[in-house]
């Protein structure tokens, strides 16, 4: 199998990386759309590292986990995008720096 | 059988009262507040009158004296220590509770028309019940503990009577002064307590007694000095040197309460409490010489300050406090009964005094001030006539009831050696001050012209002048029982008094000697404030030096404030009230507070409702706390293994 000539390493090299980009694509972008993006972005980084890990050891327990991670991001895809939408409807803007009403 | 007495109901009645007028007097109608507030007394005076009937020859049916009745539940039980709530009645207690009931529903029926129109009238009334149940208890107890709680009930119904009207801030001030020289005597008489229980192991006077009397030859030492602590109590509550000075300004409290309070009753409770404890005092002479010296030194120098005041009803406390000087002058020289006697006499002239006052006052519109009064002989015929045989009781003249008790007290000093003829002297001297006070008083309020202008008297109500004539009838009679009648009966409760040697004319002698001296004081008064009223002017001219003296009392509340009132309010003021209180105290409280808004300020800008902040603040603490995994990791592998648990299960 192909699988078997590329290291683990690799893989989580690459996880971290998707991460890391979704860390910086978070705090960085001021579209919410960029924001909720980049979150998808590290889920997916997540469940790579999963999938890696359960492919190493031989394990079917991660390749569920992922199932779930992904699942749960369909469902918050659904929410989150109808909440932006809200919110644009609201306020006219999508900046994340111009949507600061979470604070008591 | 003999019948119970019911002594409890004595105090309780009051009480009753004092609850009923108390909490619900503002929503009753007024007069249901005054049936209430007169029937209180009345009923505790009509049980005490049933035991009373052996005064008179009809005890059949009675329980001997000393009689006593206690609650089948003890009150403090530790230890060793045991008291009950026990009230005794004895020869002593009885006469007491007739002058304390008796001539407290005279009062009680005074108010009534004098406190008429105040607001607080319901308030006054549950007032004067409450210091009636706490006197009687004072009067009925049967141990000195419960003694102890009827003292300070007194206590605190004098602090909240005389400054009944706290609108007034000398009112205030006043009350607030009684209760704090109050406690300087209080702290003594507890002492004594303390040092009684330790020495005796009990509390109860009937214990006390029989301890000391199965030892009849412990004298003085410890019992000194229980004595003379129990004296300063005293001296406190009974207004005698050095402790006098709440009295004047006790004058400040509605009159009828003066009356009641600081004349007839509560400040007699020192001389009651020596004498309920006197095999104590006989056992210590040097203690009796000191409680004889207080009293003669009391006796003049009060008289001496109410020779130059002008309000009149601060003449008739300095006078109480003169009086009182005699019942402490008769206890140190061990003469009780005679106490006991001159108490009873000074509780019905004095009482008399302060009421007639009190219808002058009202009569005047509330002027006080002699100076403003003069020719109400006329317009106030009743009052003038019973003042009259209050005046002449208090100077002693025969056949008045103060002749009997004040020679009585006199006699007992002259027969004491070498230094009672020394008290009997100053006894003599402040006779005929006492004389001279009275009489100007007399002259100054009833005779000459009327010095105010403004003023319109007409004389009381009834309510009023009821209690004045039975008083005034009691000033005349009160003293014919004679001190023989009434030494012999007290004689079980106080000690017999001293026998005079027989076939001796001495006590007619120095009788008539008094009587002369009164007049005599009589006769100075009339020139000085009625045949020439120019001369105490001139005179005051002639001896400025001891003029001001004494018209300042001595200076005693000047000396007084510069020695402790004001050091101790600096020390109050800059030390506990600068430095403790708000240095350390409300430093500490401060930097706390502090502490905290200052961290609040600054984490509140954490929550700035940036999402990207939030979003930050998160990336940072995961990689913090990733951080120190690593490093708890590389210190102690073992505890970082667990964070990693799962993974390491899941090699397998």
């Amino acid at each position: 199998m192909y699988a078997q000539n590329v290291p683990l390493s690799w893989y989580l090299l690459l996880s971290a990386a998707l991460f890391c980009l979704g860390i910086v694509g978070f705090l960085i972008k001021r579209n919410l759309i960029t924001v909720f993006m980049s979150i998808e972005l590290m889920l997916n980084a997540v469940n790579l590292s999963f999938v890696a890990f359960a492919h190493q050891w031989h394990m079917v327990k991660g390749q569920i986990f992922v199932f779930f991670v992904m699942m749960v991001a369909a469902a918050e895809a659904a929410v989150g995008l109808a909440i932006i939408i809200a919110v644009f409807r609201a306020r006219s803007t999508l900046a994340v720096d111009r949507i600061d009403l979470m604070k008591l | 059988m003999n019948a119970p007495l019911h002594l409890w109901l004595i105090p309780l009645l009051p009480f009753a009262g004092f609850l009923l007028n108390g909490i619900l007097g503002g929503r009753l109608p007024r007069p249901l507040v005054t049936a209430i507030g007169l029937l209180a007394p009345l009923g505790a005076f009509a049980v005490a009158l049933n035991p009373a009937r052996s005064l008179v020859g009809l005890g059949s049916g009675l329980p001997p004296l000393p009689y006593a009745e206690t609650l089948p539940h003890p009150w403090i039980s530790a230890g060793s220590l045991h008291v009950d709530f026990s009230i005794v009645l004895d020869q002593l207690s009885l006469v007491m509770l007739l002058v304390v009931t008796g001539v407290g529903f005279l009062i009680h029926l005074y108010s009534a028309g004098y406190m008429h129109g105040d607001a607080g009238y319901a308030r006054y009334f549950s007032y004067l019940n409450l210091f009636l149940f706490f006197m009687t208890t004072l009067v009925l107890a049967g141990n000195i503990l419960l003694m102890f709680v009827g003292w300070e009930g007194v206590g605190l119904a004098s602090y909240l009577l005389i400054g009944f009207w706290y609108q007034k801030t000398s009112a205030a001030d006043a009350g607030k002064k009684a209760f704090i020289v109050n406690r300087i005597g209080d702290f003594g008489f507890l002492i004594g307590i303390f040092l009684l229980l330790g020495n005796f192991g009990t509390l109860t006077f009937s214990e006390i007694a029989g301890k000391l009397a199965a030892q009849p030859a412990w004298t003085g030492g410890i019992l000194t000095a229980i004595c003379l602590c129990l004296l300063v109590g005293a001296t406190g509550k009974s207004a005698q040197l050095p402790l006098y000075v709440w009295l004047p300004d006790a004058m400040e409290g509605p009159t009828p309460v003066s009356a009641l309070i600081h004349a007839a009753t509560m400040v007699t409770a020192g001389v009651y409490m020596i004498a309920r404890l006197h095999f104590l005092f006989d056992r210590s002479p040097y203690a009796l010489s000191i409680v004889a010296i207080v009293g003669a030194a009391t006796a003049f120098f009060a008289a001496t300050m109410g020779l130059m005041q002008n309000d009149i009803k601060r003449v008739l406390a300095y006078s109480t406090i003169s009086q009182l000087g005699y019942m402490f002058l008769a206890c140190g020289v061990a003469a009780y009964s005679a106490a006991i006697f001159h108490l009873m006499t000074h509780a019905f002239f004095k009482a008399l005094l302060f009421l007639a006052a009190g219808s002058v006052i009202h009569a005047m519109g509330g002027e006080q001030d002699m100076r403003k009064m003069g020719g109400l002989r006329t317009k106030l015929p009743v009052t003038f006539w019973t003042m009259t045989a209050a005046v002449f009781a208090i100077g002693g003249f025969f056949p008045f009831a103060g002749f009997f008790s004040k020679d009585a007290i006199l006699y007992a000093a002259f027969l004491q050696g070498a230094n009672g003829k020394i008290l009997w002297f100053v006894g003599l001297v402040t006779a005929l001050i006492t004389a001279i006070y009275m009489f100007r008083l007399w002259y100054m309020t009833f005779f000459g012209e009327m010095r105010s202008h403004d003023a319109h008297p007409h004389e009381s109500p009834a309510s009023m002048l009821i209690p004045l004539v039975i008083l005034g009838a009691l000033s005349v009679c009160g003293g014919w029982i004679g001190i023989e009648r009434i030494g012999d009966y007290l004689a079980p409760a106080t000690g017999a008094l001293r026998e005079q040697p027989a076939g001796s004319h001495l006590e007619l002698w120095l009788s008539i000697l008094a009587v002369l001296i009164a007049a005599e004081g009589w006769l100075i008064a009339d020139k000085y404030y009625r045949r020439k009223p120019q001369r105490p002017a001139q005179l005051a001219a002639s001896v400025p030096g001891l003029y001001n003296l004494i018209a300042n009392k001595y200076y005693v509340d000047e000396i007084y404030s510069a020695l402790f009132v004001r050091p101790l309010l600096a020390f109050s003021k800059y030390v506990l009230g600068w430095i403790v209180d708000i240095g350390i105290l409300g430093g500490a409280a401060w930097l706390l507070g502090g502490t905290a808004t200052f961290a609040g300020a600054i984490l509140q800008r954490w929550q700035s409702g940036n999402l990207r902040s939030y979003a930050a603040w998160l990336a940072l603490g995961a990689a913090a706390v990733l951080i120190f995994a690593l490093i708890l990791a590389g210190h102690a592998p073992g505890h970082a293994a667990l964070l990693f648990t799962h993974f390491d299960g899941a090699r397998n």
